[in-house]
């Protein structure tokens, strides 16, 4: 139940970065701006739910704050610091800075994504069976 | 609690490095080969220098970056990392340099004693390997299909090596000299099959929607493909083995399975949602389609009358070793170095606190540039093609060589690029103020 919504998240961001790389691909620039916009800030969203709800209760509930969940918020601090990049590269109009950047992220987003989705999500839903309901209507308000 | 579990990101840089820059050296040291000596090499299978070709390729290119890369992926795949890294890495690494050239030599006229050397060094390397990996991947916390795959591709490479070490001995004056003829040919069948095309097929599915944004491969191929392979080996091995009626069925309806692969990739490549063409693409491609081409003409050696299957399956051979899975794995190269590069400076950046913020890290299309890659890449499509009309026209093999040789020399250059990059980089990041 969190990992499918989780996921469809993943899915989500994934859509909007390519849109966004896609236009910049072409040299449109006021279309890569948008829709960097949405995915910056569907992005932002993401980090601070898995940071501020699904991490502090899977860490209480299981003793493991120094565990996988270390890792996972040091990959986010990764990536934003690569969006902030990305976004000076395309408001100096750096189509070429922003795609290489991109495709930097691209990588680094998916392979943080496998470990989620294979390993920590699956480890959250056993962990916190019981209060998944109630999780999963946090993170929907969220 | 869980303590197989780990989401560290990678083990050292050294680690798949070494055996990625060692790949085309053995690349060079093929197209080398067949410069030297010419159509020969290639006038039959069974022709020592084409044993020693094939051999650096499958052992020195291609088994070489998928060893490199497994213990790379193993963390982010499946949760476990791999007991000390460095030293087995290590280890595992110069085992299968010393061994692979040993065998090379050995095939070229070095004696028995070349292959009782061959067979101890590639024996007790890849045997490290397979104990190393295989430990890993049975104490996987989450045994996904991806998992599940390679333990499949391990079990592939194990029986390779098995038949390889039989038939290594028989080399060596030590073992059965009377089962050469249908040991090789399984051994080749267990080579390509059971461990290359399983290991990327299962990586296809794992990457190919991910780097690409495709949609998924179909789930009953995920669960199945790998297994499927494994038991139609079984089946085609016990039926050449013991003389069984249908014997080439199972041959058959291997063809057709990768024959699907094959179009299933091509079709997922062609719905994919990023539109921004990069090299890696480009190899996938031409390996897929490589692939099509490889099985159908695998089927068609299977009906063929004797002297034209050789030929056959000669082209089939070469299509599959350097068409598909040499494309793939350079595809695969250009995504994984510069990732690499890329993380590891981050890593080393994020170490020192007070600058961290001041220093900006070259991005993967800086690591390696695009342009460089994409030279290499036409260099690769031109050797392929002229390698084939080789097959069919005997005098153009020499030409087909010499572009082999810049294609690979690129390759190292280019992925010797990276690793300067990465050095230059570190010691800006040691020495900023």
């Amino acid at each position: 139940m969190l990992t499918n919504f989780l996921i469809a998240d993943h899915r989500d961001c994934d859509a909007l970065f390519a849109t966004a790389e896609n236009a910049a691909s072409d040299g449109d620039h006021a279309t890569a701006s948008t829709a960097f916009a949405g995915f910056e800030a569907a992005m932002a969203r993401h980090l601070s739910i898995e940071e501020n709800v699904l991490f502090p209760e899977f860490e209480a509930r299981s003793g493991m704050a120094g565990g996988p969940t270390a890792v996972m918020r040091m990959e986010h601090e990764q990536m934003r610091a690569m969006m902030l990049q990305m976004r000076r590269a395309l408001d100096g109009r750096e189509l070429d800075d922003f795609l290489g950047l991109g495709e930097t992220l691209h990588i680094l987003i998916q392979q943080h994504n496998m470990k989620e989705e294979q390993m920590l999500y699956p480890m959250c839903e056993n962990a916190l069976a019981d209060s998944a309901q109630a999780l999963l209507e946090r993170m929907r308000a969220y | 609690m869980n303590a197989g579990l780990s989401l560290e990101q990678a083990p050292p840089l050294s680690v798949p490095l070494r055996f990625f820059l060692s790949a085309p050296l053995f690349g060079l040291a093929a197209a080398g080969l067949l410069l030297w000596r010419g159509p020969d090499v290639l006038a039959s299978r069974w022709s020592a220098g084409a044993l020693a070709l094939s051999h650096l390729l499958a052992l020195g290119v291609l088994s070489m970056v998928m060893c490199g890369a497994l213990w790379q992926m193993l963390p982010v795949l499946a949760g476990v990392r791999v007991a000390q890294p460095r030293r087995t890495g290590a280890l595992c690494h110069s085992l299968l340099v010393l061994g692979t050239l040993t065998l090379a030599s050995g095939f070229l006229g070095a004696g028995q004693n070349a292959f009782r050397v061959a067979v101890l060094l590639l024996g007790l390397g890849l045997g490290a390997f397979l104990t190393v990996m295989g430990h890993a991947l049975i104490r996987a916390p989450h045994a996904q299909d991806s998992v599940r795959g390679m333990r499949w591709a391990l079990l592939g490479l194990a029986g390779t090596v098995g038949l390889g070490v039989t038939l290594g001995l028989g080399h060596g004056g030590l073992g059965l000299p009377l089962w050469r003829w249908p040991l090789t040919d399984l051994h080749l069948a267990w080579g390509l099959l059971g461990w290359i095309a399983t290991l990327i097929a299962v990586v296809a599915w794992q990457v190919v929607p991910m780097f690409q944004m495709t949609p998924p491969y179909p789930l009953r191929m995920r669960r199945w493909l790998a297994a499927g392979l494994f038991v139609l080996l079984g089946w085609h091995s016990l039926a050449v083995w013991r003389g069984w009626p249908l014997a080439r069925l199972p041959a058959l309806l291997l063809a057709l399975v990768l024959a699907a692969l094959a179009l299933i990739t091509l079709r997922l490549l062609s719905r994919r949602r990023r539109k921004v063409a990069d090299v890696s693409l480009a190899f996938w491609r031409v390996g897929m389609r490589a692939l099509l081409l490889a099985s159908v003409i695998g089927a068609a050696s299977l009906l063929a009358s004797p002297t034209a299957a050789a030929r056959l399956a000669l082209a089939a051979t070469l299509l599959f070793l350097l068409g598909f899975a040499l494309s793939v794995v350079n595809g695969m190269l250009y995504k994984i170095v510069p990732f690499l590069v890329w993380l590891h400076l981050q890593q080393r950046l994020a170490t020192r606190i007070e600058v961290r913020h001041s220093i900006v890290l070259p991005n993967m299309k800086s690591i390696v540039p695009e342009k460089r890659s994409r030279q290499q890449f036409a260099l690769h499509l031109a050797a392929l093609l002229l390698l084939l009309l080789g097959v069919l026209l005997p005098t153009l093999l020499r030409p087909a060589a010499a572009l082999w040789l810049a294609d690979f020399a690129l390759l190292e250059w280019n992925l010797v690029q990276g690793v300067l990059c990465y050095r230059a980089e570190c010691r800006h990041i040691d020495h900023y103020r």
